[in-house]
């Protein structure tokens, strides 16, 4: 069943500049979906158009069917639609407790105590940080509590932009191991990524995503397998003749 | 020598303290200088005003709750007075600094904050005239406090005020949703909105807040000093100084700096005379911005 869905979708910051250019992806029921795709291929816009913050100018975006293309973004989430941005993910000057205290404290009818209790199990570590200012933790740790804090709303949809981006290669994998696990918690996964390797192999299907449109699709395995995909985008780039 | 000169200081810098909650508020998280905040509080003093007279108008004389020099129909009509200045902050937004702050130019909307500060302060002298007006003409005898201090039981009252305002204040901003919510807008406006903060109700609260301390800030210079039109803009440079020296967006930094800039207003009166009384807060401020622009308690900017 499909949860998610963009319908040819046109999106950019400056009016008649689109960077995202008809783009139509699926993401069904429990799926964790990578979008691929060279610089600027619209991958980032896609996904931030999607959460509301990069304005919209054509097609549509429905969440479970319904329409919430013009929705604005803090609304999203109280439709079941997290999104974790690559940088500047957390707020520095506010603890790790408190950013997550913020998060679940939109939603005025959530236990806190009981939400604080359940990302900490997931997230050990920041349950030892609770009290340090997000400003101060690593890279790593502050994507973790990125994660957390978009978690912590119990999100039906969880999209992340590039949660590898910057980290080493010990947290990479720490990061998709985790995103595995929230995914077997009933979490469906939409993922923009650059570390090609690392993603489609915990992605079930993939979009490559080229000047703004979804140009090639297929289970992440498959996408892997194919010549052409792994010379374009996956690392193994030659010059054309 | 007299020790008097600090607690005039500390009195003046209370009511400079409250005034510069709303500038430092509205400067972190709607990102702009508000000009008007000044007049603001000259609203709220001549709001109170009217309404002490209405008051007692209706009840007849209302005696003042002894020893002080007002009563019930002044502390009604501080809470119309911050009522007043919330609408006043609330309609002049709705009607000129939403629609030019969409268009993302910071400086358009400070200018416009000078305009409605000029509009808002010739309103009052049309209104009121320029001469001043008191709450009450009784004298208050200063009691002595000890070192030579004397204290008059208006000003304990209003310290008291004080105190309660800003911790409540402290504890609204740290404790509550919404607080927090002001704070992570304040830090990074993109990804409050992908928390799922309402930017329209975060902008209501700055508004709110800083109008509702700007008008208890007026009636507190209303009671202690005397009530012009141009008592906001008198203040606006003291409370700008606060607000910078304190850290923009500090609630504790902004009263802590208005202690220090009422002090060291009232020493230079006393050390060197009472004409560089004004200087005081240029020069504060203009230091502050060369040698530490983020202030006691602010942090640098991305």
């Amino acid at each position: 069943m499909t949860i998610l869905a963009t319908e040819a979708l046109v999106a950019g910051y400056e009016p008649g500049l689109p960077i995202v250019r008809g783009a139509s992806i699926r993401v069904a029921q429990g799926e964790i979906v990578v979008i691929l795709g060279p610089n600027g291929a619209g991958k980032s816009s896609l996904i931030k158009a999607i959460a509301g913050l990069v304005p919209i100018s054509g097609g549509r975006v429905t969440l479970e069917g319904q329409d919430i293309t013009a929705l604005p973004a803090h609304r999203k989430i109280r439709q079941g639609l997290a999104f974790v941005p690559q940088t500047e993910n957390v707020f520095p000057r506010m603890s790790v407790e408190e950013n997550l205290r913020l998060a679940v404290g939109i939603f005025p009818d959530r236990d806190v105590r009981h939400g604080l209790d359940e990302v900490f199990t997931l997230f050990p570590d920041l349950a030892r940080q609770a009290r340090l200012m997000a400003g101060s933790l690593s890279g790593g740790q502050r994507q973790m509590l990125a994660a957390a804090r978009a978690l912590i709303v119990k999100p039906r949809v969880l999209m992340l932009d590039e949660p590898s981006a910057g980290l080493s290669p010990k947290f990479v994998e720490q990061v998709f191991a985790r995103l595995q696990a929230v995914r077997d918690t009933g979490v469906t996964i939409l993922l923009v990524e650059q570390n090609a390797r690392a993603a489609l192999s915990i992605g079930d299907r993939a979009y490559v995503l080229v000047e703004g449109r979804a140009a090639h699709e297929g289970p992440a395995r498959s996408l892997w397998d194919d010549p052409l995909i792994a010379e374009l985008y996956l690392g193994q780039r030659k010059e054309a003749t | 020598m007299s020790l008097q000169f600090l607690l005039d200081g500390v009195i003046s810098g209370a009511m400079i303290g409250l005034g510069a909650i709303g500038i430092t508020l509205t400067y972190s998280i709607l990102r702009f200088s508000n000009f008007a905040h000044g007049d603001l509080m000259a609203w709220g003093a001549y709001a109170a005003l009217v309404a002490v007279g209405a008051i007692g108008g209706l009840l007849g004389g209302v005696a003042p709750i002894a020893p002080l020099s007002f009563g019930l129909p002044l502390i009604l009509a501080t809470l119309f007075a911050m009522a007043v200045a919330c609408v006043i902050a609330l309609v002049l937004d709705w009607l000129l600094f939403a629609r030019l702050r969409a268009r993302g130019q910071a400086i358009i909307v400070v200018m416009a904050s000078f305009g409605a500060s000029m509009a808002l302060r010739n309103l009052l002298e049309f209104l009121f005239t320029s001469s001043p007006a008191y709450f009450s003409t009784a004298l208050q005898i200063a009691r002595p406090l000890g070192l030579g201090v004397r204290i008059t039981p208006d000003q304990v009252a209003l310290l008291v005020l004080t105190l309660v305002l800003v911790t409540g204040m402290h504890l609204y901003l740290t404790r509550s949703q919404r607080g927090r919510e002001m704070r992570a807008y304040a830090q990074n406006p993109a990804l409050a909105r992908v928390v799922g903060i309402d930017v329209r109700a975060v902008i209501r609260a700055t508004w709110i807040i800083g109008a509702a301390l700007a008008a208890a800030a007026g009636v507190m210079v209303g009671v202690l000093v005397q009530i012009r039109p141009l008592m906001g803009l008198d203040l606006l440079l003291p409370m700008f100084a606060a607000a910078i020296l304190g850290g923009i967006g500090s609630v504790p930094g902004a009263v802590l700096a208005g202690l220090i800039i009422g002090i060291s207003e009232a020493a230079a009166v006393l050390f060197i005379g009472a004409e560089w009384r004004a200087g005081v807060s240029f020069v504060i401020l203009m230091a502050v911005l060369l040698v530490r622009p983020t202030g006691l308690f602010g942090v640098a900017e991305r």
